[in-house]
């Protein structure tokens, strides 16, 4: 991870939020280095059966988009306006009254007014005036609409791949307005002319094929989770079984790509392998289905579900009870609010009961599957596992609520009564920057490629000083959260912002605290640290 | 620009009501002809703003989730931030409509020592209620001169709003307190650069044209009284349909009249609309209740996926190499 493209964070951190002299509508976006991120590669596009495939960059002047351009967005905007009643009512219902404005991540971190989640919105709202209300046909400018030209559709792309679909200007604004609805469709409409990011495609169009976002091949799946029961036999001394494909099993276990393929999603994926070997539970990997994260929802309603479907396909075809779910930030918006929906009913399973406690876990009773979060918080609660706290006393903890389980779930208490039983210091980060107001990691939704650097590092910095205060006041070493981008990107987020902190999964924090039977006595932790016992 | 735009439409708008109230025929359209049109469009135009939202499907259960969410018996649940079924979204919205309670949340964000400081920032809650809560009340005011004799619960909220009798006739609180909201909310998007900066036409001419109302209202109260009877008599003469031009009436009645048409036609086409919209808010009228039960979406299609079989057969040889069962051999 190189930070030498990008201004140091001491001249990152001196911010303007003066807006500039001339009107937005007259401020024409500029694609400087460090700030947008490629284009979607051809072939993805094609594999995917997406629109426009060719070789382009967001900084050339020529889009190459299709002849008829204008029309094709206008026809998407009329149909979505059609679908999701979200849509026309965060058209209509706006107010500006501004209470969204420094809400905004990127908008803290980079004083640019169009990272205001109002103005972000008004400029699709500008287009949608101007061609689907009467004001706007009538008044044009004096109702705040506008015609749709390649610099409005070069500012789209700029600025929706500049949201993270985080959801916390809406948990502000008096009527729950969600910059996350419209960025999702502001992307959808961009991705009717071919114009995407390659950090996004590319993983969908892996996903699409193999199984999973990084491309891993069934093989490559199993040689890594082999890896790490290997690694787990070094540090306890136990074998633990990696059950894959296995028809019979009673639980289907599906967990982002990056928590078995990088650092440090890695630790958090042999914590779980730690504790399913503990509890002895009848479960099974998935190579088809071997990504619970969904970069569809960064591209289109559509492509959440085409890949999303894999998951009830597998449990099916697998004959297993139900599904558990790994730590996943918007893997769990997709599971949570939108799966049983698109791809129910699941009526082949069963459900939830944990087989170890007995506990019927109703609010999953429909989609059927549970978050690991509540299943290791019922096991704890019901005295199943023994957890040594000390074993992390090397470490400060703070947590990092992730955006789509705090806004689009309510999983809060579950991860930090995990937090409280596996450690003896767990320190909250400010009231501000945690539970329904938490801050982005800064480069979810896609966005968390190097060239994107500088907007990453920008958007990231309200959450990094965040930790940076726990950090002073009370040596903070360690971020905990329950996200695979979480982990990937907290991590340069850190080194950049706050160095010296290191990021970490709820469960690799328990799988250091599990005791296990026939273990050896533990000198290490899971990333091989000394304790200080 | 845009403010300066929004002052000669209300200027333009001022010098129109004047030149009619000036002149008896165009005050007999005022008072017979144009309110019946006004309500029409103002009706008319409400509803189907909001039927149009109606109709348009919900496709996904998406509530914004300010809480901790129903799960396991022995974690405390937040039952109306995240509600889980029909009563808490109806406590949920009650807080939201009655009370504002997501702008109570808001805060201001400043850099301080290299740090952002999210301070709070209550007042654009607080006088943001103020002034709609005067509305209110104003308009619940009004229904006395449309309903004869006075309804007893009309003549209490008077009473109660002019209870500290300062001057006569008394000042109403909720005048002082709605003068007091435009003025902040006003103040407010001149003020702070980055409001004025996101700043429409619409948005300045919907405050103004509402402190137009306010302000002649107050006038003809306090400094210009008309002849309240005859008043009267015009508001029950267009309920009863048999609307009658008054006597000697001050032009300022006619102004106040004229701004309140302009209001009302103004409504619909207009982000005012956000008084029928705020109950429509797929973020905040929805139970958090995705995985406890199925959320239909009524154009649910299929679409192009990758089958399992699809995938074996392009790796079914690599699956086998690794030791993977298969379904096909």
């Amino acid at each position: 991870m190189s930070f030498a493209k990008i201004p140091k964070s001491d001249q990152l951190i001196s911010i303007n939020y003066a807006p500039p002299k001339s009107a937005w509508m007259k401020t024409p976006v500029d694609f400087r280095s460090g700030t947008w991120s490629y284009s979607g590669v051809a072939k993805n596009l094609t594999y995917l059966d997406l629109p426009n495939p060719r070789a382009w960059q967001p900084a050339d002047v020529d889009w190459k988009l299709p002849e008829n351009w204008q029309a094709i967005i206008l026809a998407g905007m009329k149909e979505r306006l059609e679908k999701y009643r979200s849509f026309r009512l965060f058209m209509d219902v706006c107010v500006r009254c501004g209470a969204c404005a420094d809400k905004c991540h990127f908008y803290i971190g980079s004083g640019d007014p169009k990272n205001m989640p109002v103005l972000r919105a008004e400029l699709l709202r500008s287009v949608y005036r101007r061609y689907f209300t009467m004001t706007g046909r009538l008044f044009g400018k004096l109702a705040g609409a506008r015609d749709l030209t390649v610099d409005v559709l070069k500012e789209w792309f700029y600025y929706f791949h500049q949201c993270t679909e985080c959801r916390r200007c809406s948990a502000f604004c008096p009527f729950g307005i969600d910059q996350a609805e419209i960025t999702i469709i502001g992307r959808e409409l961009l991705n009717l002319v071919g114009c995407n990011i390659n950090w996004v495609i590319e993983p969908a169009a892996n996903c699409f094929r193999t199984g999973n976002h990084l491309g891993i091949q069934p093989g490559g799946v199993k040689d890594m989770l082999e890896f790490l029961a290997d690694d787990i036999e070094d540090r306890t001394g136990v074998r633990v079984e990696v059950p894959i494909n296995k028809k019979g099993a009673d639980i289907l276990f599906v967990t982002p790509s990056g928590d078995y393929f990088a650092d440090p999603g890695t630790y958090t994926c042999m914590g779980y392998l730690m504790l399913f070997h503990e509890i002895g539970l009848n479960y099974t990997f998935s190579t088809y289905a071997s990504e619970g994260g969904n970069f569809g929802l960064f591209t289109s309603h559509e492509m959440v579900k085409r890949l999303n479907a894999k998951i009830y396909a597998e449990a099916k075809r697998l004959g297993v009870k139900w599904i558990l779910g790994g730590e996943c930030g918007h893997m769990w918006r997709v599971i949570h609010q939108y799966m049983d929906t698109m791809n129910g009913p699941a009526e082949f399973l069963s459900e939830p009961v944990s087989p170890i406690t007995g506990t019927r876990f109703e609010n999953a009773k429909s989609t059927k599957m549970v978050h690991i979060a509540e299943f290791t918080a019922d096991l704890i609660q019901n005295g199943k596992i023994k957890l040594d706290p000390r074993r992390n006393d090397h470490l400060k903890i703070t947590y990092h609520d992730s955006c789509n389980p705090a806004r689009a779930m309510g999983l809060l208490e579950e991860p930090r009564y995990i937090i409280q039983n596996a450690c003896n210091h767990f320190y909250e980060m400010a009231e501000d920057t945690i539970r329904e107001k938490t801050l982005c990691c800064g480069a979810g939704a896609g966005l968390g490629n190097d060239e994107n650097m500088e907007t990453r590092m920008r958007g990231g910095m309200p959450r990094a000083m965040a930790v940076k205060q726990v950090k002073e006041k009370h040596d903070v070493n360690r971020l905990a959260c329950i996200c695979a981008i979480d982990r990937a990107t907290l991590t340069s987020l850190m080194d950049y912002w706050v160095p010296g902190v290191k990021v970490m999964g709820v469960h690799e924090l328990l799988a250091n605290a599990l005791i296990m039977k026939g273990e050896k006595e533990r000198t290490t932790d899971l990333r091989g640290e000394s304790l200080i016992i | 620009m845009n403010l300066l735009i929004s002052i000669i439409a209300i200027l333009s708008l001022t010098l129109l009501a004047v030149g009619i109230a000036l002149n008896q025929s165009l005050v007999y359209l005022l008072i017979v002809i144009i309110p019946y049109a006004i309500f029409v469009i103002f009706l008319a135009g409400f509803i189907y703003r909001v039927v149009k939202w109606w109709v348009t499907p919900v496709p996904f259960r998406i509530p914004t989730t300010c809480g901790q969410q129903k799960s396991l018996p022995w974690i405390k649940n937040n039952p109306v931030e995240n509600p889980a079924g029909i009563a808490g979204v109806i406590m949920r919205m009650a807080q939201e409509i009655f009370l504002f309670r997501s702008l109570f949340r808001n805060t201001e964000v400043e850099i301080i020592d290299g740090r952002p400081v999210y301070g709070s920032a209550k007042w654009l809650w607080f006088f943001g209620l103020l002034f709609h809560w005067s509305l209110l009340i104003i308009v619940l005011r009004h229904l006395r001169f449309f309903v004869e004799p006075i309804a007893p619960w009309i003549s209490t909220l008077s009473a109660l709003d002019g209870f500290f009798e300062i001057g006569i006739p008394a000042l109403y609180l909720s005048d002082a307190a709605i003068l007091a909201g435009l003025t902040f909310l006003f103040l407010r998007r001149l003020v702070l650069t980055r409001v004025r900066y996101i700043s429409l036409f619409t948005d300045y001419f919907s405050l103004l044209l509402i402190v137009a109302v306010v302000s002649t209202g107050l006038l003809m109260r306090h400094f210009f009284p008309t002849d309240l009877n005859q008043v009267k008599n015009v508001a029950l003469g267009w309920i009863t349909l048999a609307p009658v031009v008054p006597q000697g009436v001050s032009v300022v009645f006619y102004m106040h009249l004229c701004f309140v048409c302009a209001l009302l036609a103004w409504f619909p086409a207009s982000k005012l609309m956000h008084a029928g919209g705020i109950f429509m808010s797929p973020t905040r009228n929805l139970a958090n209740s995705s995985r406890m039960k199925r959320h239909i979406n009524l154009w649910n299609a299929p679409v192009k996926v990758h089958t399992y079989e699809e995938y074996e057969d392009e790796f079914r040889d690599k699956m086998k190499a690794a030791g993977l069962p298969v379904d096909k051999e």
